[in-house]
């Protein structure tokens, strides 16, 4: 495994009016908690690594970070260091006596040992066991770079969580969002930020005095499309999100609406709404070709297209009907291929859809009685099931493996993220320290 | 209200012709307060139009000089078009206030206005801006009804992303469900 060092960027300039700034600073802006965990979740000991031949530390603590992993997942429950010292501080399966971790009803436990191997290289070799089988669940060595260190301990914690859940890990990830600040001079400024998935590592990519509305990854994840107004009006740009200047390019400038950009599943196509010819319709533009083919023709509002994981449908919001609804719409050779069927029926308002990443579910903003929550539509049996408890909640966005939803609601007054499992039983709250957060759009997995 | 609103509408191009003698400073002032406060974005609505509301009539009758946008007791003075939660339909209220500007922009083919569009919070942030685009396109559109030329009209909508008052209540929300319009040029 080669872990690329992406995360290394200057400061630069690019326009007067808008800067595109890069810092390399890793303290958690965003920070994360558990507001609500599951019963039961699994007991796993992280021993701290054993080190060897380390001339320099390591600029964090592996361990630190896997264990802040699980705990967020709410699927586990890490035993505090201070406790497992007085057990026993293994560093190999032949060390390991699983007796004593049997006596303090521990599932499951992760040992390992880092050592240097040049100026800025590294190696950590780590066993999983299952404590009650006393048998190795997996053992791997993987090189790193001192820089990369908190990207490898995400993917220990992804390897940790594939092998006992059987579900992709998604720590070693990133999220986007938008933040809006007002500056000492009442003036507000909007950022187009990401960070890693426990919130570290917040860089902002955009820095705009005009709104930024509407990131989407593409699925390489190496691309961000979004809407800015820096013109004085919606344009749509695309940008390279780990390239050290900054590089992007404006996609669409069309009269009216420039909005709601998502890439389709093999990255080739945006949907995105335009109102060019009067009204709010959704098209596909082709990047390679910059060729439009337009899929509604209705003279209500469509927007916010969300494209199925086959690319075989999208499905949007209209208000057709009278009130917004979400609606699909198949297509073929990515053109529209099927007259557009209503999928919601509960609530009075639905709009904003996101699929989840094995086309199973529907998330989207459930407006009921004055108010909006987030929801998840199973395509399978129609039933909708409400997740969220609050009143302004928006923009659903699926983490790649299916397990959580982060979104956008109202705290305090304030705009903070929060992140709902699937089920509905493990809940987070991520805060930023100043300004307001909206928009979150967790990337795809690492290539 | 309404009755006195549509005596204005008809009365209207006198009004502004001849420099109003009883109607216009009140009315004006009635259609400005609408009991909604003082959008907070001052730079899109004319200084003292809310005082229109609490000057008394002895002022009504001195002759406005200069153009009548500049006039604080023209119904000119009012440039926040209000509406219902996820409606794009423009009140009767708001109707004399709409004409007055066609008005205007039929009798000064230079004049140019943006309209942009503005919704409250609630709901996705998307579908607010196509809901902002329908709102300033209504209001564009019985413009060009009344007079105005669509090479006078611009619109933009900022859905929820740019709010007159911030909260999260009824009424921040009511004042930020809105069309302003802005002269460009006179």
């Amino acid at each position: 495994m080669k872990l690329t060092n992406k995360r290394q960027f200057t400061s630069i300039w690019l326009m007067l009016v808008l800067l595109l700034s890069f810092s390399t600073s890793a303290s958690a802006v965003l920070t994360i908690q558990i507001t609500k965990g599951v019963e039961g979740a699994q007991p796993i000991a992280v021993v701290p690594f054993a080190t060897e031949k380390l001339t320099t530390q390591l600029p964090y603590d592996l361990v630190a970070i896997i264990n802040n992993d699980l705990a967020r997942s709410g699927r586990f429950s890490p035993m505090p260091a201070k406790d497992i010292k007085t057990i026993g501080s293994p560093h190999d399966g032949g060390t390991v006596r699983f007796g004593d971790w049997r006596l303090v009803n521990m599932d499951y436990l992760l040992v390992g040992r880092v050592r240097q191997t040049g100026a800025i290289n590294y190696e950590v070799q780590f066993q999983l066991f299952d404590v009650f089988k006393g048998e190795q669940l997996t053992g791997v060595s993987y090189p790193f770079v001192a820089s990369d260190t908190r990207r490898m301990a995400h993917r220990i914690s992804d390897i940790v969580y594939q092998k006992l859940t059987g579900q992709r890990g998604a720590f070693d990830t990133s999220i986007a969002y938008v933040t809006a600040l007002t500056d000492v001079k009442n003036k507000r400024q909007f950022h187009l930020n990401i960070a890693d998935s426990d919130g570290f590592n917040e860089q902002t990519i955009l820095n705009s005095p005009k709104p930024l509305m509407s990131p989407s990854w593409s699925p390489d994840g190496q691309q961000l499309a979004y809407v800015s107004f820096e013109a004085n009006r919606p344009q749509i740009f695309v940008q390279r999100v780990f390239s050290a200047n900054g590089e992007r390019q404006r996609v669409t400038d069309f009269s009216g609406l420039n909005g709601a950009p998502v890439w389709s599943p093999d990255g080739k196509y945006l949907a995105m709404t335009l109102s060019k010819s009067g009204n709010p319709e959704i098209y596909l533009y082709e990047l390679a070709t910059k060729q439009l083919t337009q899929v509604t023709k209705h003279p209500s509002i469509d927007t916010e297209p969300a494209w199925s994981p086959d690319g075989e449908q999208l499905v949007f919001t209209s208000d057709r009907g009278g009130k917004a609804q979400l609606y699909t719409i198949r297509l073929a050779r990515n053109k529209p291929a099927s007259r557009p069927r209503r999928l919601t029926f509960e609530g009075d308002y639905n709009a904003r859809a996101a699929f989840s990443p094995d086309g199973k579910l529907l998330a989207m903003v459930h407006g009921n009685q004055g108010r909006f929550q987030i929801a998840v539509l199973d395509l399978a049996n129609n039933a909708l099931q409400v997740l969220t408890d609050s009143r302004l909640d928006e923009s659903p966005s699926f983490a790649p493996n299916g397990s959580m939803i982060i979104y956008a609601t109202n705290r305090n007054n304030r705009g903070v993220l929060a992140a709902v499992s699937v089920d509905g039983r493990v809940h987070q709250r991520l805060e930023v320290q100043q300004g307001d957060v909206r928009e979150p759009a967790w990337s795809p997995l690492s290539q | 209200m309404n009755h006195k609103l549509l005596l204005a509408a008809i009365l209207l191009p006198t009004v502004m012709l001849t420099g109003c003698e009883t109607l216009g400073g009140q009315d004006g002032g009635d259609v400005v307060v609408e009991d909604r406060g003082t959008p907070a974005d001052g730079g899109q609505v004319v200084d003292g139009a809310t005082d229109g509301a609490t000057t008394s009539g002895a002022q009504a009758g001195t002759d406005f000089q200069g153009n009548p946008l500049d006039n604080p007791q023209s119904i000119l003075s009012t440039r926040v078009i209000y509406f219902e939660f996820d409606s794009a339909a423009i009140r009767n209220e708001d109707r004399a206030a709409i004409q007055a500007h066609a008005e205007y922009l039929s009798q000064h083919s230079s004049a140019s206005i943006v309209l942009e569009g503005h919704t409250d919070e609630r709901g996705s942030r998307e579908y607010n801006i196509a809901l902002g685009e329908q709102r300033a396109k209504a209001v564009r559109q019985l413009l060009l009804f009344q007079g105005a030329v669509a090479s006078q009209l611009q619109t933009v909508s900022y859905g929820e992303e740019s709010p007159a008052a911030v909260g999260h209540d009824e009424s921040a929300w009511q004042q930020n469900r809105r069309v302003e319009i802005t002269y460009k040029t006179r």
